[in-house]
């Protein structure tokens, strides 16, 4: 994953930008700002499960809590769980097929329940 | 609710409703299952809806539907983190004869479902399908999430957009591969109507469209837009998603950093965000078309990966694809047999028009750029280093700065490596 080691000025090091990775909090600080503008129909069950935890506890990188444009994953280290935050989860199934593990039972929620848009 | 029907459309987004409403036109009375409170309320796209092909299933649509504004002007900015070089198309040409228009997915659906329902099309709202239901290789039909909420059918036309969950399920298509489908991510930013048509130089109703490549993904493979809506503006932020994996990057994050760009926040200051939103583009082209059709079931849309990521058409495709697949229905229907065999039909209709041809003529461009990131960073890069060169006037002879943008590119790339991507290009593109 490193691109470490490159010369600071080549054009190809502006991928990826290294100072936004390190920055989680505030990432997940911006969307949970956004999510505030939709519409939810939440559901009293998830509709996102996590598989085996134990995988998420082996990924090295837990990408998901990197890449899930709705903030929906959170490995919590101390209890060594992936928390799903599926009200908030816009229904893009990027985590189904973004999970190198496949490690994401993604369903539809069910008829009426999640995002509603109003403008889309 | 246990129930037959003769055609189930599984998903009311623009293949489905096309298909249904081509369907209704010849006197059937499909029924289409939506997941959301209303059509519309899950779907999503940049924005862009093409003239013709909308034109080509529904007639005179443009006189009644809610769209947002005509796109007389198209842009494409190539950016750095600072500045762009952009190339733009405009004038009479789309302000007198229409091309394009914005508009808002959650608005115009439910608006052509309101005719598809008018034509006859019967809408099933707020129930989501769990599965087909299969017996001996043959789709017989549908589970829904109601109680008791199988719903069998003669043909299952799937448009259940890009989560195709079901024809996974079915066996028509492999699980979705990240390295075929880009996630966008948008906001919708309203803004007074008078101040969009003065900062994008617009006469009333008039819209204009920018396409971004380079720093707006942080040179990943993927692309930026802005599309101009009535009083709100679209903007947004697309990228392939094994490479956002990949860098741990946030397609949010990238949004925010186009926003903050200095091309680009002039544009949106002062407006409000009103929503937010995500959707994956299947951006696999050609290669990863899937079956097409089994028995009892065709696939259309975005459920078939029908996109053309390149050129920002995806709708139309949809559209076509609908319309298509009505047709092969129909077709079938006089004989009475949607086996496979019968229907593969749908295959050949999209093979002989643009939709599979557009595809098959960009069938490398996926595995061209993943391998040519360049085009997203050097390059962009090169130009406006150039255009900044040039266009700045001070006291350097034009020859001393035409010497000087040579050897900034040299620094990057051979000149026979530039030929060489160029040549590359052109044999993926052209």
């Amino acid at each position: 994953m490193s691109r470490n080691g490159r010369p600071e000025t080549a054009v190809e090091d502006r991928r990826p930008d290294p100072g936004l990775a390190g920055a989680l909090p505030e990432t997940k600080r911006r969307i949970e700002a956004k999510l505030f503008l939709n519409r939810f129909q939440v559901d009293g069950s998830s509709h996102l499960a996590i598989i085996d935890q134990e995988t998420c506890r082996r990924c090295p990188e837990k990408w998901c809590n990197y890449f899930c444009p709705a903030g929906v994953y959170e490995f919590d280290a101390a209890s060594g769980v992936n928390l799903v935050s599926y009200e908030g989860c816009v229904e893009c199934g990027t985590c189904r097929i973004g999970c190198p593990y496949r490690n994401i039972d993604w369903r539809y929620p069910r008829g009426g329940y999640g995002i509603q848009h109003r403008f889309g | 609710m246990s129930h037959r029907e003769e055609v189930v459309v599984v998903g009311a987004g623009l293949s489905g409703l096309a298909a249904a409403y081509t369907l209704a036109r010849a006197g059937l009375s499909p029924l289409v299952i939506e997941r959301g409170d209303y059509p519309g309320a899950k779907n999503l796209m940049g924005g862009v809806l093409y003239h013709r092909p909308t034109e080509e299933v529904f007639p005179g649509f443009a006189a009644a539907a809610p769209l947002e504004r005509r796109v007389v002007r198209q842009s494409l900015w190539l950016m750095t983190p600072d500045s762009a070089v952009a190339v733009a198309y405009g004038g009479r040409g789309w302000a007198e004869e229409p091309n394009a228009y914005t508009v808002l997915r959650a608005r115009f659906d439910q608006w052509l479902a309101g005719r598809c329902e008018a034509a006859g099309v019967r809408i099933l709202n707020e129930t989501a399908v769990t599965d087909l239901i299969v017996e001996g290789g043959r789709v017989c039909g549908v589970r829904t999430s109601r109680p008791d909420g199988d719903i069998r059918a003669d043909i299952v036309i799937v448009a259940q957009g890009v989560n195709r969950l079901l024809t996974e399920r079915a066996g028509l298509a492999p699980p979705l591969d990240p390295r075929e489908v880009a996630v966008a991510v948008k906001e919708v930013i309203a803004l007074p109507r008078e101040k969009i048509e003065d900062r994008f130089n617009l006469e009333p109703g008039e819209g204009a469209t920018i396409e971004m490549l380079g720093a707006a993904t942080r040179g990943i493979v993927g692309a930026g837009f802005l599309y101009t809506n009535q009083d709100s503006i679209s903007i947004g932020v697309g990228a392939m998603i094994h490479q956002l994996v990949e860098a741990k990057l946030n397609p949010n994050d990238l949004l925010e950093g186009l926003k903050s760009h200095p091309m680009v926040r002039p544009l949106i200051a002062g407006g409000q965000s009103r929503e937010y939103s995500a959707h994956m583009i299947p951006e696999g082209g050609y290669r990863s078309v899937p079956r097409l059709c089994g028995d009892g079931v065709l696939v259309v849309g975005d459920a078939a990966m029908l996109c053309n990521g390149l050129h920002r058409e995806g709708s139309n495709l949809a559209m076509i694809s609908g319309k298509l697949a009505a047709e092969t229905v129909l077709e079938c229907r006089e004989h009475g047999d949607y086996s496979a065999a019968a229907l593969e039909r749908y295959r050949r209709k999209l093979e002989d028009s643009f939709v599979l041809q557009d595809l098959r003529k960009y069938e490398n461009a996926n595995e061209f750029f993943d391998h040519h990131p360049e085009f997203f960073t050097v390059y962009p890069e090169l130009l406006n280093r150039a255009a900044h060169a040039f266009g700045t006037v001070d006291m350097v002879p034009k020859r001393e700065k035409q010497a000087e943008i040579w050897r900034l590119i040299r620094e990057r790339r051979s000149l026979w490596q530039v030929a060489a991507d160029l040549y590359l290009a052109w044999r993926a593109l052209g």
